[in-house]
């Protein structure tokens, strides 16, 4: 199984300075109220990482300031041992779907398109090779069908739909997806975990901001409890636990007891064995 | 009225400065900034009053500096004032526009006691004057403002096409943009720059109020024809242009028509481009109201001749061979409507579905067939709701009679697979091949 190689390969065999995202001492504010406080965070490459916390937490903050685009307060982030300026080419994001105009006079392809845009570079204009492919990632997504439709007249799970596609067209090998799972039917959702899945397999790293706890362990190998600090992050088999829970919850989450019971009763992860 | 070289001229400068406004507009619309345009073309009032004291002469270079400068301070405060307060964009906008406009005005009275400077001017312009000021190019005498006009039109259309890509990203989703290395407050900047710059170049003649009307109304209008971004900006043009040239006939004719004098070009422009907004807005293909309504009505009628196939299909099932036809007052009464039923009975027959019989109307072999497809789609439905839905109640017959309309053989196939291909519906009624 491709999980368990992965994990087993890379679980203590990556330095810090190799891995896809290092963060020490991350602090954001906006307008002086800080939001995220001293976060100290090392990501494991070729896994499936989930981002957890409530609303409000700073999860959306957490890939925004990662990305540069809120200012750190103080900090230092590095990707692959670099800054993220001279790592952008391995970057991909999916940004909250409610963050764009979908009357905006664009059809799916040429949302998809703009994933290769940095690729393309600056004044040169999008090609047929370039439709190609976007086509392509289209197609993946199982969505080639309505490449030439106006974005608004798709449902919300076919917009998320395209906005993975454009993701895989940026063929980054870490990706930043937040709440890619809002809002889309069972589907769907099956549609996106198996391309999780399968970017996972080809060893490409993706950090996913989850809201739906009952989920988080089947879905993922490693998760980021977050809520204006870190609580903790970790492999889910250790990290993700009632106390952390409720050290990032305050305690009020009644489903949160259901959850980990169900995941109690999980029989899996083989991965811990080794 | 006699149309002459000068009425070409005013027409030529409006819709060169009309183009070169709408072309920038599209992209106040689609980041939804229009109050944008307002705010700089209000606020580049005190650069023009500063420029001329400073210089004391109506130079149209210092102006155009002064007034980018002061355009870019605008672009930077607002975006300050926006980030800082918490207000909202418009209110910001608000804010520094009219206090840099009042700045304006009173700095323009100010130097208006030394040189011939008219406020009112720079609100409605002088396009009926831009002809007599001419300079000599290849020989040829062309009015200066056509020159300005001209030229801004080409940078901005050098604009929109070299950097089609970067604006469409970062007016799309800023955020992506940035992360790629397109940056995003970057290309804010320079559009806001030449948004600052054209209104400098079309205020003189065609007046702050057209350029207003411009910025916005074309690039709202050409979002309201298209759903590509490039159609969007050449409708946009064109809609410009023909505004223009509206815009001066009418200002030229229609006054007299009722006996006054000609009326204010570069106003009569920005009236007809309101006016034609709204044709847009209620005749555009795809989301005019008009159109919709349209649209609406025509479905209604096909539905009622839908019905009447139907129905005569069923009549035909349940009568003797040799039943007489059915007089269109029974139609009308099983389908409860009146003209509708008459306007598709000669629709039907014109289309050779029915036949007129001693005054009544059978159906025809095709319309035979087409009444036997929505019988067999609603039995279907009938018996897809029933048998696999588990839905069985009264309200069967309805659903099924609103789906038939919209069913095709395709669907069909579909519906009587799942179903079982089944010979009798639920009412035990047969559902023809
Ligand atoms: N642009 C902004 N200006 C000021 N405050 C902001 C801004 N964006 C976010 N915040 C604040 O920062 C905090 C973290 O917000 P963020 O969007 O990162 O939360 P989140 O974890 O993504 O929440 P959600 O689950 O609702 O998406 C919130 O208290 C929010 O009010
Ligand atoms: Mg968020």
């Amino acid at each position: 199984m491709a999980h368990t190689r992965k994990t087993a390969g890379s679980k203590k065999n990556y330095t810090q300075a190799q891995a896809p995202l290092c963060v020490k001492d991350l602090t954001v504010a906006y307008h002086r109220k800080p939001v995220l406080w001293d976060i100290d965070l090392t990501l494991p490459e070729g896994q499936l990482i989930a981002v957890v916390g409530p609303n409000g937490a700073g999860k959306s903050t957490f890939i925004k300031s990662v990305l540069g685009l809120v200012p750190r307060a103080s900090g230092a982030i590095s990707i692959y041992g670099k800054s993220y300026e001279s790592q952008r080419h391995l970057v991909g994001y999916v940004p909250q779907r409610e963050s764009v105009d979908w009357d905006f006079p664009v059809n799916a392809l040429d949302v998809v398109a703009m994933g290769l845009y940095r690729q393309i570079g600056w004044f040169r204009p999008v090609n047929k090779n370039h439709r190609k492919k976007a086509l392509d990632s289209l197609e993946k997504v199982g969505m080639a069908n309505y490449a030439y439709r106006q974005i608004s007249q798709l449902s919300g799970g076919q917009q998320q739909r395209v906005f993975l596609a454009r993701a895989l067209a940026q063929d980054a090998r870490l990706y930043f997806m937040d709440e890619p799972f809002a809002g889309v039917d069972a589907a769907t959702e099956r549609a996106i975990i198996s391309l999780l899945k399968e970017l996972k397999s080809v060893g490409k790293t993706c950090v996913v901001v989850h809201h739906d706890l009952q989920t988080v362990p089947t879905y993922f190998d490693h998760v980021v409890l977050l809520n204006m600090r870190l609580v903790d992050a970790g492999p889910v088999e250790t990290v993700f636990n009632e106390e952390n829970l409720k050290k990032t919850y305050g305690g009020r989450l009644t489903l949160l007891t259901h959850a980990l019971n169900e995941y109690a009763k999980t029989p899996q992860f083989p991965s811990n064995t080794d | 009225m006699e149309w002459t070289f000068i009425d070409t001229w005013i027409v030529l400068v409006g819709a060169l400065s009309a183009a070169a406004c709408a072309l920038l507009g599209n992209y106040l619309v689609l980041r939804r900034m229009s109050m944008m345009g307002d705010a700089i073309s209000h606020a580049v009032l005190p650069g023009l009053a500063i420029a001329f004291l400073i210089t004391g002469s109506r130079d149209s270079l210092p102006m155009l500096v002064g007034a980018i400068i002061v355009g870019v301070v605008t672009t930077f405060m607002i975006q300050g004032i926006d980030r800082l307060s918490g207000l909202d964009r418009g209110a910001s906008m608000g804010v520094v526009f009219t206090t840099l406009f009042a700045i304006g005005l009173i700095l323009i009275r100010q130097a208006a006691d030394h040189v011939d400077l008219d406020p009112s001017c720079v609100l409605y312009g002088a396009i009926e004057l831009t002809p007599l000021d001419t300079v000599e190019l290849f020989g040829q005498e062309i009015p200066q403002a056509a020159i300005t006009s001209g030229l801004m039109l080409m940078v901005n259309l050098a604009f929109v096409i070299v950097f089609f890509k970067e604006l469409k990203i970062t007016s799309f989703d800023p955020a992506l943009a940035t992360t790629m290395g397109f940056n995003a407050n970057v290309l804010h900047y320079i559009l806001m720059t030449l948004v600052a710059a054209t209104t400098i170049a079309a205020f003189e003649s065609v007046g702050s109020i057209l350029v207003i009307a411009m910025l916005i109304v074309p690039g709202a209008a050409a979002h309201l024809m298209t759903d590509r971004l490039g159609w969007m900006l050449i409708i946009s043009v064109v809609f410009s242009v023909l505004s223009a040239f509206l815009g001066h006939l009418s200002a030229i004719t229609i006054p007299t028509w009722f006996g006054f004098q000609d009326t204010s070009t570069a106003g009569m422009m920005a009236l007809i481009a309101g006016l034609l907004f709204v044709v847009v807005f209620l005749f555009s293909p795809r989301y005019g109201v008009f159109s919709r309504m349209v649209n609406q009505f025509l479905l209604g009628l096909r539905i009622v001749g839908d019905d009447i196939l139907g129905f005569l299909y069923r009549y035909h099932e349940l009568a003797p061979a040799n039943a007489a036809p059915v007089p269109v007052p029974e139609i009308q009464n099983a389908l409860q409507t009146d003209i509708p039923v008459k306007v598709m009975i000669w629709n039907l027959r014109r289309t050779g579905l029915i036949l007129r019989q001693n005054g009544g109307y059978t159906l025809t072999p095709s319309g035979k067939k087409a009444g036997k497809g929505l019988i067999r789609s609603h039995r279907l439905w009938e018996s897809y709701l029933c048998n696999v839905m588990g839905y069985c109640n009264t309200d069967v017959h309805r659903h099924a009679h609103q789906f038939e309309h919209f069913t095709d053989t395709k669907l069909q196939e579909e519906l009587s697979q799942v179903t079982g291909n089944p010979d009798y519906d639920p009412h035990n009624r047969k559902i023809p091949m």
